[in-house]
């Protein structure tokens, strides 16, 4: 009986253990790959990042048109994104109760949620770079668009859902038209949300490279031109990490540091948002 | 309070004239019209959504026709990759998604589960939130940053310190063997792996976790009121109560995994040949598109690569959805019982 007893208490500490365990893993990995970009992105960070174009091999350089195209490009990819998924969020939450659509829909946009960024880059190559022509910025923007929308819909829907139905009743029996209803009383009040949710889709996007690769392409030089291929920061990255040139490398790792702090800060400003809102109910 | 509404609804009403225009049939008519056609235009984005997933695979399917003519199905089963001759054939790369997400999965589930657990039953209360936090910031860093980091970091120390170990030690072993047989490059299937099972951690970890949080609080203390240690209650209640949702969880880890690019790209050593050993480079579908798409020079190249892109899209689309059908089974589920 004691024997049996003390078994069971070995076991659950074993396994208890195994778990914390786990879980200083998980920290570690974190840990280990934030000092590696601390400590080779802080010695490559200066003025002239922010001011030189992207040098040839062997003189000094910065990354302004890189991080000029990966701005623009992430900030049309929104723009298009961002109403589109909004629309279409709302429509799952606000029409789509019957038929057969709104359940499809949601299926479809879960899977592209976490379909290959890769597979999107070469769906944009097929249908838009090969009609045109030519890689271009535009290109790029379609792309991270279409990886903005899932993000968009899916938290509009969610924060829908989250509006008490007694604020769409009381509108309702004020009178409302169902059009005002949801513009002037359930998006308005989950703003802070949907807006959460454009914070994460932006996060996501602007460390995308995958789906750049075969639609902005990559340019030497400073273009404030849409049309033509497009710097961007990932990809500049990649291109350089993988070069052999220590100078490309220092550079890449500079870019590193921008990218994951800008990402990683987004997504806390996002965290943050979303606390307040769900503070506020 | 009430009556100053009141009065102040009467003001305004009386500004207007009182009580017709709202309820006038063309006013009706026309809010009615707008009803429709706000209706119309959501239910209009929603069908896009649904247009890109059926666009991405009409898209893939005639960009990769020339290949699929010209090889037919011996495509998926041949391992040679020649632009030069013009030969083609997805074996390679297809083992090697294949074997990275397993490695991840092998990783990452058991390790996963420990974070789940920890969060939600051992870890103090005021841990929880920058833990969780932390679990989700892992998932925020890019993956070109993963594979940087891989590439630079983690591969010249897995060669020195743990690869000629895992030589030494398993590669005489009976069935394993061969695995782990081979020179300590630092990259290779099994680096690719690794990466990917940090990977998936935190997308494995905060759906385990969520799950875990939906089991009545009443089944747990039932337990504990028996004399069950924390680890019977998670491995007899909690466990078998959301197993469909962890794998679930799983099956979405598997999807991130199988469609992984840059990180994968940077570590796997791109070589379109077959071998036994993890420790060699070898090819995913993924990074083979990532490196020799911009290059590939003819057309049956191009489509040869594009009608990998199918592959993978096939593969992802069918686990994501096993995913997706598993956790919608288990919020049924929940429904009804709560």
């Amino acid at each position: 009986m004691i024997a049996l007893y003390t078994r069971r208490r070995l076991v659950n500490g074993i396994n208890l253990t195994v778990a914390l365990l786990a879980m200083l893993f998980g920290l570690f990995w974190l840990g280990w790959i934030l000092w590696t970009l601390i400590s080779h992105g802080f010695p490559a960070l200066s003025l002239s990042l922010f001011t030189q174009m992207t040098p040839p091999p062997g003189s000094n350089g910065g990354l302004l048109n890189a991080i000029a195209g990966s701005f623009f490009m992430t900030m049309v990819a929104t723009l298009i994104g961002t109403p589109v998924g909004i629309l279409a969020g709302t429509y799952l939450a606000e029409f789509g109760q019957r038929g057969w659509l709104a359940p499809t829909t949601r299926f479809i946009n879960d899977i592209l949620l976490s379909a290959p960024s890769i597979v999107i880059g070469l769906f944009i190559y097929e249908v838009y770079v090969i009609s045109v022509g030519h890689f271009s910025g535009w290109a790029g923007s379609l792309a991270l668009a279409l990886i903005v929308i899932p993000v968009v819909v899916r938290t509009t829907e969610n924060m829908l859902c989250l509006v008490p139905n007694s604020l769409r009743e009381a509108a309702a029996a004020l009178g409302a038209p169902q059009w005002k209803v949801v513009i002037l009383v359930t998006l308005r009040a989950s703003t802070t949300g949907i807006l959460t949710g454009i914070l994460l889709a932006v996060a996501r996007v602007s460390g995308e490279t995958a789906p750049l690769l075969f639609t902005a392409l990559n340019n030497q030089f400073w273009n404030g031109n849409m049309n033509q291929p497009m710097a961007n920061l990932p990809v500049v990255i990649f291109q350089f990490a993988m070069s052999p040139y220590e100078d490309w490398q220092h550079l890449a790792w500079a870019g590193a540091l921008l990218i994951t702090f800008t990402v990683l800060t987004l997504n806390i400003l996002a965290r943050f948002f979303f606390r307040q809102k769900s503070q506020s109910y | 309070m009430e009556i100053s509404i009141r009065n102040s609804q009467a003001a305004r009403s009386s500004d207007v004239t009182p009580m017709t225009r709202p309820f006038s049939p063309s006013h009706l008519k026309r809010q009615h019209l707008l009803d429709l056609a706000f209706r119309n235009t959501t239910r209009l984005f929603a069908f896009l959504v649904f247009a890109i997933l059926a666009g991405t695979l009409v898209s893939l399917l005639i960009g990769s026709l020339p290949a699929i003519k010209t090889f037919g199905f011996g495509f998926l089963f041949s391992a040679e990759w020649n632009p030069v001759t013009e030969k083609f054939g997805a074996l390679v790369p297809i083992i090697g998604t294949l074997a990275t997400s397993a490695i991840a999965l092998l990783i990452g589930i058991p390790v996963s589960f420990g974070i789940a657990l920890f969060l939600t039953e051992l870890s103090p209360r005021w841990l929880k939130r920058p833990l969780g936090i932390a679990v989700e910031l892992l998932a925020g860093i890019p993956s070109i940053i993963y594979g940087m980091w891989g590439l630079f970091v983690f591969a010249p120390v897995f060669a020195d310190h743990v690869e000629p170990w895992l030589t030494n030690h398993l590669g005489n072993a009976a069935l394993i063997g061969p695995l782990f047989q081979g020179p300590p490059m630092g990259i290779g299937m099994l680096t690719a792996g690794l990466i990917l099972a940090i990977m998936v951690i935190p997308f494995i970890a905060s759906v385990m976790r969520d799950v875990f949080e939906i089991v009545p609080p009443m089944f747990k203390e039932s337990a504990y009121g028996l004399g069950a240690t924390t680890w019977e209650v998670v491995w007899h209640i909690v466990l078998p109560y959301t197993k469909i949702g962890v794998v679930g969880g799983i099956m979405l880890g598997l999807g991130r995994a199988l469609g992984e690019t840059m990180a994968v790209t940077f570590v796997i050593g791109n070589a379109h040949e077959l071998s036994a050993s993890l420790l060699m480079p070898g090819n995913s579908i993924s990074s083979a598109l990532a490196n020799e798409f911009t290059e590939a020079v003819g057309g049956l190249y191009t489509s040869a690569l594009i009608e990998l892109g199918l592959i993978l899209f096939f593969i992802t689309f069918l686990v994501l959805s096993l995913a997706k059908l598993l956790l919608i089974q288990l919020a049924k589920r929940e429904g009804k019982q709560s």
